[in-house]
């Protein structure tokens, strides 16, 4: 009796289709890639939700926040995956998010205290070199500023690691931030748009440095098996960016979106992001960090505006940054 | 079916056409203004963004045409082996998705290229591309052939018997440029250089990498910023109102420069240039030929020779990709000729009326509408009535035909009008109307333009990441979209090898299309 068991579990499956709840969760774009984490973090979650989770990607964290803003109150997301702390201010006003109450141990270098956002990721901003043609790292911004090293960097208007280089001069050096970028302006070779640009053209050897994240050498060396790539450690500390998810306040699924934002702190989540998202995870998971990390660039301090200032600091710096570079 | 009937049903293709197009670009820009939350103003940096953007698009475009004239010269009164493959081959910087050319100009001029390189082992430093002739090099590498191929047109289309019958004067080159090529010229001229312009208007990641800091922001950047990071539709929407100002500048300078010029007609004999068989004018054009030809091959060259490793191990993703890239470029390539052809009937039957400019004016704004302004009013007003994601390819498909409208258009238009001033008179007294006088004349002397036409808006839509960035979905990405994933995880060496197929399926469907133009067409 082959057949009827075979109908009846098709028709289950079906109906199990029809009715498991939809989780729809906005991210950006890389997360959802095949190679990013978004895959392994859907067929976890499905394993204990009895629901449907589906991803949508829009873009970057910046355009993430944009897209939920443009649909407003009418958004279809549940959750949004993917903003940073220099963005979390302005999700905050948009009155579009609920409060969670998720707690965790947290890996994270600074004490965390939102209880708007769930932290999920976070790393360090940091200059990354290749070791077989740069012996002596420059050890601060301002070494940096005085060699004739040529630096890509991306533009803070259009990438959030730009950005997050912008607060990192004010955070460190306040009242000589415009001093430091006018220094810097002979080094810069040149801004890109987007992280990707100026990323690649560092790998095609167009620049001595490139501004990306101290967990980026990692990727070389565990997936490329390329051990050539380092991080400088700058002696002033380096600027985080920490990564997070919050919940949308108009969601008709919150006992599921609660769910997920619980889920993102369990192992199950955070063990998937060291090789997929290449940052460190905000809760380090039992088995500990993927072999590799610990040969990481670990600065001495870490810089971080809390939201409100990042928010503050941030029209002041980005003018700044262009007065000093537009001489 | 009787001729007037059919006459008005074109007519009304037509403006329906205009229509569209307007919605695109116009109604999209309202509905992103209405949704602004804010009043909105431009502040002195935005005006520093709009000053720098004319100046390069200007310089662009005056360089890439003044070279564009001596190649597409040289490509007309020439005959080698390859010519065919080289025009092909001309179409590809265009086509490419930014990154990939900048990165092969890059392999060539940048820090570590092949020209460093070879003043290092002179002992000179490297060449700095950064700033703003970095931004005009690379504008005239992606709109040199452009311009080369859309003067070639106008070349193309001065019948043989012409050139035969300034043989029989005996008129030499001077002569032949001043009765022949000069009135070509200042009927295609200005044409080509408005869309250029245009082009090089809403550049922002080219300009931004190449123009080595804030110095070179763009209004295309400034509406970017003021989109995503301030939430300032407003002012997105101001700033897309001033890139629509400057289309129309630009379109009213191309439509009172442009002089028509009267050809007449020939019997599309294969052209002979009696003119040209001087050993000093075979080799300005042999060098000119090469010099173009290595200026934009080797950088491209390069980009296949870094992808040509990982081309084997690519994800399977990737070939879905180009699946599903190709398809929207072919859903592009119909489009594109559905809009184009009735407004180009329209031009020509309202010709020598005001209507007459404003059609092909309308025609212009797509190409320096902004992207973004664009994908985002589409967003607003599609997102009440369906999920974004499900239309997010037909939508980029659409788009896509609306920005390569414009150089449909400049293609067809002259074409157009020629066929008519031909042999419209002659269709008249045998009362060839409507349908007819469209399958009888008019469709087999634009078979050259519809070719080139259709071959330009597949090719541009198989690289252009488009508004597909704001629609996507997981499960359905286009290959440029892929590429940019892929760069985005690291995986530099997959990006090149993804950069190296959407490369060879552009320039595939191009010469296709281009070749289908062309056969039995000689020359």
């Amino acid at each position: 009796m082959k057949f009827p068991t075979l109908a009846a579990g098709l028709l289950m499956a079906t109906m199990a289709g029809a009715q498991s709840p939809e989780l729809t969760v906005y991210t950006y774009d890389s997360f959802v890639a095949e190679w990013g984490p978004g895959p392994a973090v859907e067929a976890a979650f499905e394993e204990s939700c009895g629901c449907d989770l589906k991803f949508v990607a829009a873009g970057d964290g910046a355009g993430l926040l944009a897209r939920v803003r443009l649909e407003g109150a009418r958004t279809e997301a549940d959750v949004v995956l993917g903003l940073d702390t220099n963005l979390t201010a302005a999700a905050a006003d948009s009155a579009l998010f609920q409060p969670v109450d998720v707690s965790a141990d947290y890996d994270l270098p600074v004490a965390w205290e939102d209880d708007l956002f769930v932290p999920y990721d976070w790393g360090y901003f940091a200059f990354v070199y290749d070791t077989t043609k740069l012996a002596e790292p420059p050890v601060s911004l301002e070494a940096l500023a005085a060699s004739d090293l040529k630096i890509l960097i991306q533009d803070p208007r259009s990438s959030t690691p730009g950005l997050g280089l912008l607060l990192w001069v004010e955070a460190a050096y306040s009242d000589r931030a415009g001093e430091i970028w006018e220094a810097l302006s002979d080094n810069i070779l040149t801004v890109t748009p987007g992280w990707s640009e100026a990323y690649g053209l560092f790998l095609e050897g167009e620049a001595d440095m490139v501004l990306s994240y101290t967990t980026s050498p990692a990727y070389h060396l565990i997936a490329e098996d390329d051990p050539t790539k380092a991080a400088a450690r700058f002696e002033e500390g380096h600027y985080l960016q920490v990564e997070v998810a919050g919940m949308i306040a108009s969601t008709e699924e919150p006992e599921l979106a609660r769910a997920f934002l619980d889920f993102i702190v369990t192992d199950a989540f955070q063990s998937v992001i060291p090789t997929t998202n290449w940052m460190y995870p905000a809760v380090t998971p039992a088995d500990g960090l993927p072999q590799g990390f610990e040969t990481l660039t670990v600065p001495a301090r870490a810089l971080l505006y809390p939201p409100r200032e990042a928010a503050q600091v941030r029209d002041r710096a980005i003018e700044t940054w262009r007065a000093a570079l537009s001489r | 079916m009787s001729a007037r009937p059919v006459l008005e049903a074109q007519h009304r293709a037509g403006a329906a056409a205009a229509a569209l197009v307007l919605a695109l670009t116009l109604g999209t820009l309202a509905a992103v203004a209405l949704r602004a939350e804010a009043p909105a103003a431009l502040g002195m940096a935005d005006w520093a963004a709009v000053r720098f953007t004319v100046t390069q698009a200007v310089l662009s475009a005056t360089l890439s045409c003044l070279l564009a004239i001596p190649v597409a010269r040289a490509l007309a009164r020439r005959r080698f082996p390859g010519r065919g493959l080289l025009v092909t081959l001309l179409g590809a910087p265009f086509i490419l998705p930014v990154i990939v050319a900048v990165l092969g100009l890059l392999a060539v001029f940048g820090r570590a290229g092949l020209v460093s390189q070879g003043l290092a082992f002179l002992g000179l430093p490297p060449v700095d591309i950064y700033g703003l002739h970095g931004v005009v090099l690379a504008h005239v590498f992606f709109n040199l052939p452009l311009a080369t191929r859309l003067i070639l047109q106008g070349w193309l289309a001065i019948p043989s018997e012409r050139f035969r019958l300034a043989a029989t004067l005996g008129l030499g080159p001077a002569e032949i440029a001043r009765i022949l090529e000069r009135p070509m010229l200042r009927d295609a001229l200005p044409g080509a250089f408005a869309v250029i312009f245009l082009v090089c208007l809403t550049s922002f990641a080219v300009a931004l990498t190449l123009g080595g800091g804030p110095r070179a922001t763009t209004v295309e950047l400034a509406i970017y910023q003021a989109f995503t990071y301030e939430f300032d539709l407003g002012r997105a929407a101001l700033l897309a109102l001033v890139q629509v100002a400057l289309t129309l500048l630009a379109a009213l300078f191309a439509l009172r420069a442009a002089v028509p010029a009267a050809m007449g007609a020939g019997l599309d004999r294969a052209v002979e240039r009696w003119d040209a068989g001087t050993a000093g004018l075979r080799a300005l054009d042999t060098g000119l030929l090469a010099a173009v030809s290595l200026f934009l091959l080797l950088p491209l060259g390069a980009v296949a020779a870094a992808g040509a490793a990982s081309l084997a191990g690519l994800p399977a993703s990737v070939w879905l990709a180009t699946l599903r890239s190709l398809a929207v470029a072919l859903g592009s390539a119909g489009l594109t000729l559905m809009l184009a052809l009735p407004i180009a009937l329209l031009v020509e039957r309202l010709r020598g009326r005001a209507g007459s400019a404003l059609v092909e004016g309308i025609g212009y704004l797509t190409v320096a509408a902004s992207p973004l302004v664009m994908g985002t009013g589409l967003f607003i007003l599609l997102f009440p009535l369906a999920d974004p994601a499900a239309l997010a390819l037909p939508v980029t498909a659409t788009v896509n035909a609306a920005m390569t409208l414009p150089f449909a258009l400049r293609a067809l238009i002259p074409a157009l009008r020629e066929a008519e001033a031909s042999y419209g008179r002659l269709a008249d007294s045998l009362g060839i109307e409507g349908g007819a006088r469209l399958r009888l004349l008019i469709l087999p002397r634009l078979r050259r333009a519809l070719g080139f036409s259709a071959g330009i808006a597949a090719a541009f839509s198989m690289g252009d990441l488009g508004v597909i960035a704001l629609f996507a979905n997981p499960e359905i990405a286009t290959l440029p979209l892929q590429l940019y994933r892929l760069m985005a995880a690291y995986r530099m060496d997959d990006a090149l090898g993804a950069a190296l197929v959407l490369m060879a399926a552009s320039l595939a469907l191009f010469w296709v299309f281009d070749r289908g133009g062309r056969v039995n067409a000689p020359a």
